[in-house]
């Protein structure tokens, strides 16, 4: 399979990882649809690590998925605290920081 | 230890900060302390530029008193301080001002700590911009000037009603016109913004003359670009005009001159519009003598528009203290049309009047103040026959009121006559006509309002029956400024003597030229 | 030389003193009478440093030179001093002697007054009399205008000193606008022959008019404006509208400054700058025409009028065209001549006027009657006023009226000579019409119940009695003065400038006795009755009554045309020229309101934003290949 094939689903999965996380009320929804777009960029990293025979691809792959993963902890932790004090996960409903 | 050699600029100058910061540290709880230590701040000021006014050699002429410290020797900026024969009669302007200043504001009872530290604070900003020689920190000293006038009006200020009406009345609801909190904002706002043109200025002739330095005295003797002179006087002319009130970019005036308290109108009035008129001469007409020359007709021009705008605009009024701040927007215009009539009657008389009418309206407002204690209104049709309980205050009235309709004995007479003759041999002779008609219009409404609120048959308003004349410390502000306009009225020679040394040199530099 | 200069000086200064003391030691100026004796004294040392001062003259101007006023940069711009020849040394002596006895009339005049009010007059009164001599010594027309001014704010003063009535205040407030127009005109005529000739001095703009220099071509419009000013302050038509309403002062203060001395300066202005005047003929012309017609408009009003004040204020008026006639013609000093004759007989006419409105407590001429029986002294000082008024040989105004007449007459303005004449058969009626209805007839009792006029005296005609002593000795010394002044003419003959023909003096005479016989035709003897000559003449009466509806002409000026005015000014300059600040303002509050929208606190809007700002920096990057 070309480069390109691969490089067109990894865009196409971080367009819909995007959008998901533009337009999903529940901040889980979101949370997923990061999850997505981090995902995306790891299909790209393998991609280019395979295409120009570099392993340091495959690296940076293994460190963003760690990463990914603290992130996801955090950011569902944090949810479930929300979801707590406010009682609504919606993130329409947060916005406290309205100017 | 002779005058010349002790720092007596810097004494004047920074004496009223000191003065602030004492009071806002130890006067915390006595009234009489704050008022004690503001007085000693103005008075100190008072005696010594009428010390420096005396020991001024005007045989010499020049700057005097001159001090130097270096601030920034890598930009060109220095604390240079010195006064000619005309920064010596606007020092001399000030500390009149600010010291009856300090007795019109006795009875100031909110906050008064605060009132007073800012007000002096204020006086250093202006003393520090007349005395400066170096145009970096005349920029400083001037918004120090300016800034404080935002609290001082917001805080102390009073609120009137302005009912919205024409194509643009949907706007005034949306402002908060008639608030003293838009009065001050508008206030600041608009001078922040001339500020802006004359930091433009500044710097340009700064970037021109290679970089050097910030120096007045050095950029005197450098030849400027006439191309850039030409659009560095009109920024000039502009940022300094905004403060000196030209139209149309006056309207700041009367809303924050009305909304004010007493000591703060007398101020602003008295002194800061002056500042600008100073600063157009000095810096415009000092530095820029092509730009000057280009541009002296649209300065005399829109100064007879002021003129007479002013006087037809305090004609319609009913509130006296928007009376006042009109008049002071028409007498501005007679210092304007004096400075650009280019002659040395013209110029004499324009710096004539910036020191008539500073007294003239501080006298004015310090009355109005009392007016409105006494009165409690400012309604002028709604006073009448106020001779017979306030004669003191009546008799002051009409004095400032003669002095600012140009009657012969007082200060007034004096400025507008030499403006006068000045505007005849300028190379618009026809600016006579409109500076003559709006003195006839200022004496119909001066008159008409005198007449209203005195010397007229009394109010039926049951509120203004027994009114108390003015008592103890309001007599020291009073009596102070009708000796000086008085003064200056029956002795000329005693101000023009030390300005003609300043204005010539200047006017020379511009004839060479012509 | 100098004797006659210092004598005017000191002259000059005493009342300055006496109001220097008034205006600063206040518990002086509030104990009333020793204020009042105070200038009345430092008044009585001008008075003898006046007469000193005119004794002294030599033929050479004397020339003082006090302080030089207004340095400039080589040398002078103008100075203040004294200028004591014959002509202003006589003048003073007219100043200072109607001061002096104006203010001893009034001692008794204002004797009600509340002490703190008199100590004002008088300090008032000692001002005026320093200003008027400060303008009759002046040397430079920067000092005549400096005293003009100051002359005209103790009008100002003086008019309004009861300022507590209405009426009284209008009158002060009119009488300083009307004349400050002309004033208006008189400061750019001098800016304007400063400009031309370099000078304000009297001595070099005569010496340069000796000389024939070149500056002083062409200075037709120059010497307008500056006619412009005495126009004003002499009450020219159609300046003339501020001296009726004037009478509203105290009469004293009437006699003085609206018949002797104030008005009078325009007159004196234009005799002390006739040798300018005399470089424009133009302009001296129109002078004349209007000094003429001036004389007889107001001798029309004078007719009609109720209030005797306003009879003598008109008449004023009038007189004032004559002396601006004489002057119009060329023949400056005939003009001079009558403004000292008819300082002292309408002085004295004003301060009788007085006495009888004291003593019956109005105005009116018909409240009063058969005044010669109860105050004898007042109606023959007043007659003797009357009959030098209408020029009766023998008496004060006649020989400067037919030298008036004459000048007119030799500096060939026929028109306004007729009109001269005619004003001057009017005078003589008018001023007989008074004499007859207040002084002859049945005495006008008051109602019951009317309002007494002061504490002291009587209340109406009925009861009417001579003045106190301190007003009738006054009245007794103007009254002798003008008639020894008309004795001593009959008997010298001084020399006229011109040569008139010897039909005028039977002209003048025939004429005054004529109106005379009319007005004793209809009043006392009623072969006419009034009302017949008010119907023949209703069209004339009518206007004449409403004085021409000039003062509601300018009225109207002042109400819509400037007042109009400054309401148009004012209401731009709140609601368009601030209307477009404020407008601008409020975008700048609704621009911000606006985008305060886009913080809207949702995460999720923001994250839309910065992926649109990314995409939009991929394409900017990727733009340019």
């Amino acid at each position: 399979m070309t480069l390109q094939a691969y490089l067109t689903l990894a865009a196409m999965l971080f367009c819909i990882g995007l959008f998901g996380v533009m337009t999903r009320r529940n901040t889980i929804g979101i949370l997923l649809g990061i999850e997505l777009m981090l995902n995306a960029v790891n299909i790209n990293l393998v991609a280019f690590a395979r295409y120009h025979g570099d392993v340091s691809g495959m690296v940076f792959t293994v460190f963003t998925i760690c990463i990914t993963v603290a992130e996801v902890a955090l950011g569902l932790a944090l949810v479930i605290l929300i979801y707590r004090i406010r009682r609504t996960a919606v993130a329409d409903h947060l916005d406290l920081l309205k100017g | 230890m002779t005058l010349a050699s002790f720092p007596v600029l810097s004494v004047i100058t920074w004496s009223p900060f000191v003065g602030a910061l004492l009071i806002m540290f130890l006067a915390r709880r006595s009234a009489l302390l704050v008022r004690g230590l503001a007085v000693a701040a103005t008075t100190l000021p008072l005696v010594l530029s009428i010390a420096i006014y005396v020991a001024y050699d005007r045989e010499a002429a020049g700057f005097q008193f001159f001090e130097d410290v270096p601030l920034v020797p890598a930009l060109g900026i220095n604390y240079q301080l010195g006064v000619d024969g005309l920064s010596l009669l606007m020092v001399l302007l000030t500390s009149i001002i600010i010291f009856a200043g300090a007795f019109a504001s006795w009875t100031v009872k909110v906050r008064s700590q605060e009132f007073y530290a800012l007000l002096l604070i204020l006086v250093t900003g202006v003393y520090g911009v007349f005395v400066s020689l170096d145009l970096f920190v005349l920029f400083l000293f001037y918004e120090i000037a300016v800034l404080p006038m935002y609290l001082l009006i917001g805080i102390w200020g009073s609120t009137g009603e302005v009912r919205p009406q024409g194509v643009f009345g949907w706007a005034f609801g949306r402002t908060g016109v008639g608030t003293k909190e838009y009065a001050a904002m508008k206030l600041t706002l608009y001078l922040l913004f001339g500020s802006a043109f004359i930091l433009v200025g500044i710097l340009a002739l700064y970037v021109a003359g290679d970089s050097s330095s910030f120096s007045f005295l050095e950029m005197e003797l450098t030849q400027f670009d006439p191309k850039l002179q030409s659009w560095v006087f009109l920024a000039f002319y502009v940022g300094f005009g905004i403060l000196a009130g030209i139209w149309p970019l006056h309207t700041w005036s009367p809303d924050g001159h009305a909304s004010a308290p007493t000591a703060v109108s007398m101020l602003h009035a008295g002194v800061l519009m002056k500042l600008g008129a100073y600063g157009v001469v000095r810096l415009g007409m000092g530095l820029l003598p092509d730009g000057t020359l280009q541009w002296s007709w649209l300065v005399g021009t829109i100064a007879c528009i002021n003129i007479v705008y002013g006087a037809l605009s305090a004609m319609a009024q009913t509130d006296l203290k928007y009376v006042i701040a009109y008049s002071s927007v028409s007498h501005m215009g007679v210092v304007m049309l004096g400075a650009a009539t280019l002659t040395e009657v013209g110029l004499n008389g324009s710096v004539y009047q910036m020191f008539a009418h500073g007294v003239m309206t501080g006298l004015f407002f310090a009355l109005v103040g009392l007016v409105y204690e006494k009165a409690h209104s400012r309604e002028i049709f709604k006073m009448g026959g106020f001779a017979r309980s306030m004669p003191g205050i009546a008799t002051a009235f009409t004095i400032a009121g003669l002095s600012s309709l140009g009657l012969p004995g007082t200060a007034g007479f004096v400025a507008e006559f030499l403006t006068f003759l000045g505007a005849w041999q300028s190379s618009h002779s026809w600016w006579l006509f409109p500076a003559v008609i709006g003195a006839y219009l200022t004496a119909i409404y001066v008159l008409r309002v005198t007449k209203q609120i005195f010397w007229g048959p009394p109010s039926p308003d049951p509120h203004f029956q027994h009114l108390p004349d003015a008592r103890g410390p309001e007599w020291a502000a009073l009596w102070i400024l009708v000796a000086v306009i008085v003064l200056f009225g029956i002795w000329p020679a005693l101000a023009l003597a030390p300005v003609d040394t300043a204005t010539m040199p200047l006017l020379n530099r511009l004839w060479v030229l012509q | 030389m100098a004797a006659t200069g210092d004598y005017a000086l000191w002259a000059w200064l005493a009342p300055g003193v006496s109001f220097l003391l008034l205006s600063l030691v206040v518990p002086l100026r509030r104990s009333g009478r020793p204020a009042a004796w105070l200038s009345i004294v430092f008044s009585a040392g001008a008075l003898a440093g006046a007469v000193l001062a005119w004794r002294a003259t030599v033929p050479d101007m004397a020339r003082r030179i006090l302080w030089e006023w207004i340095p400039v940069e080589d040398g002078v711009l103008t100075s203040v001093g004294v200028l004591a020849d014959a002509d202003s040394t006589l003048m003073l002596i007219l100043v200072a002697l109607v001061s002096f006895l104006v203010q001893v009339y009034s001692l008794g005049y204002l004797a009600d007054e509340p002490p703190p009010s008199l100590g004002r007059y008088y300090a008032y009164q000692s001002l005026f009399a320093f200003s008027m001599m400060g303008l009759v010594l002046a040397p430079n027309f920067v000092q005549l205008f400096i005293c003009w001014e100051l002359v005209g704010l103790c009008s100002y003063l003086l008019i309004g000193y009861w300022y507590q009535r209405p009426e009284v205040a209008r009158a002060a407030v009119k009488a300083f606008w009307v004349t400050k127009a002309g004033d208006v005109g008189f400061l750019i005529g001098i800016v304007m022959l400063w400009s031309r000739t370099g000078t304000f001095d009297f001595s070099e703009l005569f010496e340069m008019a000796q000389g024939g220099s070149d500056a002083l071509t062409g200075l037709g419009l120059v010497m307008a404006f500056i006619y412009l000013g005495a126009a004003g302050k002499s009450a020219q038509f159609p300046f003339h509208i501020w001296l009726p309403d004037a009478m509203e002062g105290p009469t004293p203060v009437s006699a003085l400054i609206h018949a002797a001395t104030m008005v009078t300066a325009g007159v004196y202005m234009l005799f002390r700058a006739s040798f300018l005047f005399e470089q424009t003929p133009e302009v001296l012309h129109a002078v004349g025409w209007i000094g003429a017609f001036t004389a007889l408009f107001a001798a029309t009003m004078a007719c009609v009028q109720a209030d005797i004040k306003r009879v003598l204020a008109y008449s004023t008026v009038s007189q004032l065209g004559y002396m601006m006639a004489a002057i119009g013609a060329g023949f400056a000093s005939a003009g001079f001549l009558h403004l000292l004759t008819h300082g002292v007989f309408k002085a004295l006419l004003f301060l009788g006027a007085g006495a009888i409105i004291h003593a019956v407590g109005s105005n009116d001429i018909f409240a009063m009657g058969g005044l010669a029986r109860r105050m004898p002294q007042t109606f023959v000082v007043f007659l003797i006023g009357t009959l030098s008024l209408t020029g009766i040989p023998f008496f004060a105004g006649f020989f400067s009226k037919e030298e008036i007449l004459g000048a007119t007459w030799a500096g060939g303005l026929t028109m306004p000579f007729a009109m001269l004449v005619l004003a001057a058969f009017l005078t003589a009626f008018y001023m007989f019409r008074v004499v007859f209805i207040a002084f002859f007839g049945a005495p006008v009792a008051a109602a019951a119940g009317a309002p007494a006029h002061g504490a002291h005296g009587a209340h109406d005609a009925a009861h009417a009695h001579d003045a106190p002593a301190t007003m009738t000795v006054v009245l007794w010394v103007l009254g002798l003065l003008a008639l020894a002044i008309g004795i001593g003419f009959a008997r010298s003959y001084p020399e006229s400038e011109f040569v008139a023909p010897g039909w005028i003096t039977p002209l003048a005479i025939g004429v005054a006795v004529g109106g005379i016989a009319l007005a004793t035709a209809v009043y006392p003897l009623r072969w006419i009755s009034p009302e017949w000559l008010a119907r023949r003449l209703s069209v004339l009466g009518e206007a004449a009554h409403e004085r021409f509806w000039l003062d509601d002409f300018f009225a109207l000026v002042y109400r819509i045309g400037i007042l109009g005015l400054s309401r148009i000014v004012g209401w731009i300059d709140r609601y368009i020229v601030d209307g477009i600040l404020n407008v601008l303002s409020a975008w700048t509050l609704t621009a911000g309101d606006r985008l305060r929208r886009i913080q809207s606190g949702q995460a999720q809007d923001y994250i839309y934003g910065v992926a649109l700002g990314v995409l939009l920096l991929m394409v900017w990057m990727r733009w340019p290949r």
